[in-house]
């Protein structure tokens, strides 16, 4: 039939654009220097277990993180039922799956998890729009990161009523005997909708039920395809994300290798034909995307932009300008940006803007503590502290332009082996006078 | 009954040409080598190793800056630089064990050095008086602090970076009946505002400095001493405190001053 030709050809091209997009942002993702990350696989599993999967992050906020919970659950277990549409989809055939014994219930289940969603998303509109918690306003939330949120919510909840609506004119034609609506037997939620429905003719209520499977299975077509433009996209990269977090103590830092070879060089430890000789040793930190890890490009799409690094930033809850979200939206847009760029244009693309300065000043840069407040709170475990270091770095070694304060301190380091200018002889005067009493 | 003794800090280079190795190495660091409240904390720990007849050592003028300032501020070439140096030092020297008063320079040794060719085991401060403790070896007085109420600032490089957090607590509950949590504790504690190199420049333009901040939370314990664990997280609460006027009702001390307090060592 050519309704189900229509379906098809619509699934396919659903599929290919979604494809599209995400072999874009793989490739942004691979503009990022290359690491190895493939150490310690088992507690890799076990963290994204815990963390992604189980969600043990979110519910240290409890009431965003238990809502949270309702809408990510509704979401897999309401994508069950995506499978029979498919199938109806493609095949003609209605409630394909109706066959399996205590179908009602299952579906009974599904709008449960339906109801909890749309419970949820009501609840986060509300405390975006009406309570505005204070996290979804700050100077990064613009109008487009607050919009995004509004759409996602308001699409999940237009998803789900057609889905309600769905059930409820099918459950009505059902009990009337008409030609095509094998009895299910009813539905937990949706058979309260009843009487709202009843009054309808036959056709009316096809038209109804059509019209919420279509708009149902389009819009979840139309949402999958909003993802990789919004922050949403933490759906799909927070499992791989997580599961490729930094495993040593939270405040470990990398060492550069490539500054390990010059040491070593210059204190004698090897000499240059050990080193490697004429090796091209690049940009020392970060002064554009190009020069972060891909593991620091891949948190910029995780983020979904909750804020709560933000909300417990030392710097932001003093009034400084450093918020660790506005680092990875910028470093996120930033890549958008010179991904585009570089596709149109090949390697020799340069419009002549970097992430330091056009996205990040050095003002928020330099605020950081690295404290880790945000690394700690982050629920798909972003490591925000990673991208100010290497920003640091490239200011550092590259520009010589940190804080003049920050330069004598390290130039003091590099003459008299402490941070101040005191005399590397005195290093343990505090042991003089010391006595003890027994 | 009491009787004042000289300490004679022992230093690894001497210990080593009379063939004898200390099994600890005291790191001192450069806050509590050089920083006038920081030395305070050290005398404090080393009366402490003393009292517990610990085989201790430092590294006296060996000892350079552990370079860790230099690489949260982004110049990785001198950290490497002082990390080499120190490595090269202790590795010589064939340090295993090391105890350290400064967060900062026991996350660098700990987690950093091992990259470079330097894996010691090492203790914070706070983590070998709670061994102390456990062993048996250090016995607390109980009276000293009768009635006091008690607070602690979570360093960040210890807690959050570190998971030390039970340890400092521990200890101080061994000398307090009244100790009392901040709002914010453990892994949601607030930073002092000194860590990633801001101990050295001024801070950006903002409503408030970190450290006031930090000492409205501690001050809201109503606590007769707010104790810390880093040397920076002093220097920040001790300008907090004086900001707020607070000198005089509230003291700032480590971990290490308050358990040498409470035995009068």
């Amino acid at each position: 039939m050519i309704v189900n030709i229509i379906f098809a050809l619509i699934l396919v091209l659903a599929i290919a654009f979604f494809y599209r997009n995400v072999s874009i942002i793989a490739k942004n993702i691979k503009l990022g220097k290359s690491v190895d990350i493939s150490d310690n696989k088992s507690q890799r599993w076990k963290t994204m277990f815990l963390v992604a999967i189980g969600q043990s992050k979110m519910i240290k906020r409890p009431i965003a993180g238990i809502l949270h919970i309702f809408v990510y659950v509704g979401f897999i277990i309401v994508n069950f039922e995506m499978l029979e549409i498919l199938i109806d989809g493609i095949t003609g055939s209605h409630r394909v799956l109706s066959f399996i014994p205590y179908y009602n219930y299952l579906v009974s289940i599904f709008e449960i998890f339906a109801l909890a969603v749309i419970s949820a998303c009501l609840i986060f509109l509300f405390r975006r729009n009406i309570v505005r918690v204070k996290r979804f306003h700050n100077p990064e939330m613009t109008s487009w990161p607050r919009l995004d949120g509004n759409i996602i919510l308001i699409t999940e909840i237009l998803l789900m009523s057609a889905f309600f609506s769905m059930n409820t004119a099918d459950s009505i034609l059902q009990i009337r005997g008409e030609e095509h609506f094998v009895y299910t037997g009813s539905f937990l939620l949706s058979s309260f909708l009843i009487p709202l429905f009843e009054g309808f003719s036959s056709n009316t209520l096809m038209f109804v039920e059509r019209f919420g499977w279509w708009f149902h299975i389009l819009g979840v077509f139309a949402f999958l395809n909003y993802i990789p433009y919004s922050k949403h996209f933490h759906v799909f990269l927070a499992f791989p994300n997580v599961y490729y977090t930094k495993l040593k103590a939270r405040t470990y830092i990398s060492n550069m290798d490539s500054v390990t070879n010059e040491v070593k060089i210059a204190m004698g430890i090897i000499n240059e034909s050990e080193a490697g000789g004429e090796d091209e040793v690049g940009t020392f930190g970060a002064k554009d995307v190009k020069d972060l890890s891909w593991k620091n490009l891949m948190d910029a799409y995780t983020c979904t932009e909750c804020g709560r690094c933000t909300a417990v930033c030392p710097a932001n809850l003093t009034g400084k300008k450093l918020s660790p979200r506005k680092i990875i939206m910028d470093t996120r847009d930033r890549l958008e940006e010179y991904g585009k760029g570089i596709r149109k244009e090949g390697e020799k693309f340069d419009d002549k803007k970097t992430l330091i300065n056009d996205y990040i000043s050095h003002e928020e840069i330099w605020a950081c503590t690295t404290c880790n407040a945000c690394t700690l709170e982050c629920p798909v475990n972003i490591d925000h502290v990673s991208i100010i270091l290497e920003l640091r770095r490239y200011i550092f070694m590259e520009e010589s332009a940190a804080p003049s304060a920050i330069n004598s301190m390290s130039t003091n380091i590099e003459n008299n082996g402490a941070p101040w200018q005191y005399s590397a002889a005195d290093r343990y005067a505090w042991a003089d006078e010391l006595y003890i009493n027994e | 009954m009491s009787n004042k003794r000289l300490i004679k800090v022992p230093v690894v280079s001497e210990l080593a040409s009379e063939n004898k190795q200390a099994e600890y190495l005291f790191w001192v660091g450069s806050a509590g080598s050089y920083d006038d409240r920081a030395k305070k904390i050290t005398r404090a720990f080393v009366k402490i190793l003393e009292h517990c007849k610990v085989s201790y050592a430092i590294l006296g003028t060996d000892e350079t800056d552990s370079g860790d300032v230099a690489k949260r501020a982004g110049n990785e070439f001198v950290f490497q630089m002082q990390a080499m140096q120190n490595i090269e030092i202790m590795n010589s020297f064939e340090i295993k064990k090391i105890i350290t008063c400064d967060p900062h320079d026991y996350n660098v040794i700990k987690n950093e050095y091992s990259d470079l060719g330097g894996n010691y085991e090492v203790y914070h401060h706070t983590e070998f008086i709670d061994k102390l403790i456990k062993e048996g070896r250090l016995k607390l007085n109980t009276e000293t602090f009768k009635g006091k109420k008690i607070t602690y600032h979570d360093p960040c490089y210890l807690g959050r970076g570190n998971q030390v957090y039970e340890e400092p607590r521990f200890v101080l509950k061994q000398i307090s009946n009244d100790f009392v949590e901040m709002e914010r504790n453990r892994e949601r504690a607030l930073c002092c505002g000194a860590g990633g190199a801001q101990m050295f420049k001024e801070a950006e333009a903002g409503n408030q400095e970190v450290y006031e901040l930090r000492t409205q939370d501690a001050l809201a314990t109503k606590a007769d001493y707010i104790a810390t664990a880093c040397p920076f997280c002093m220097t920040m609460m001790m300008d907090g405190i004086k900001m707020k006027d607070k000198q005089d009702d509230v003291k700032v001390l480590d971990i290490a001053e308050l358990i040498a307090m409470s035995e009068n060592l």
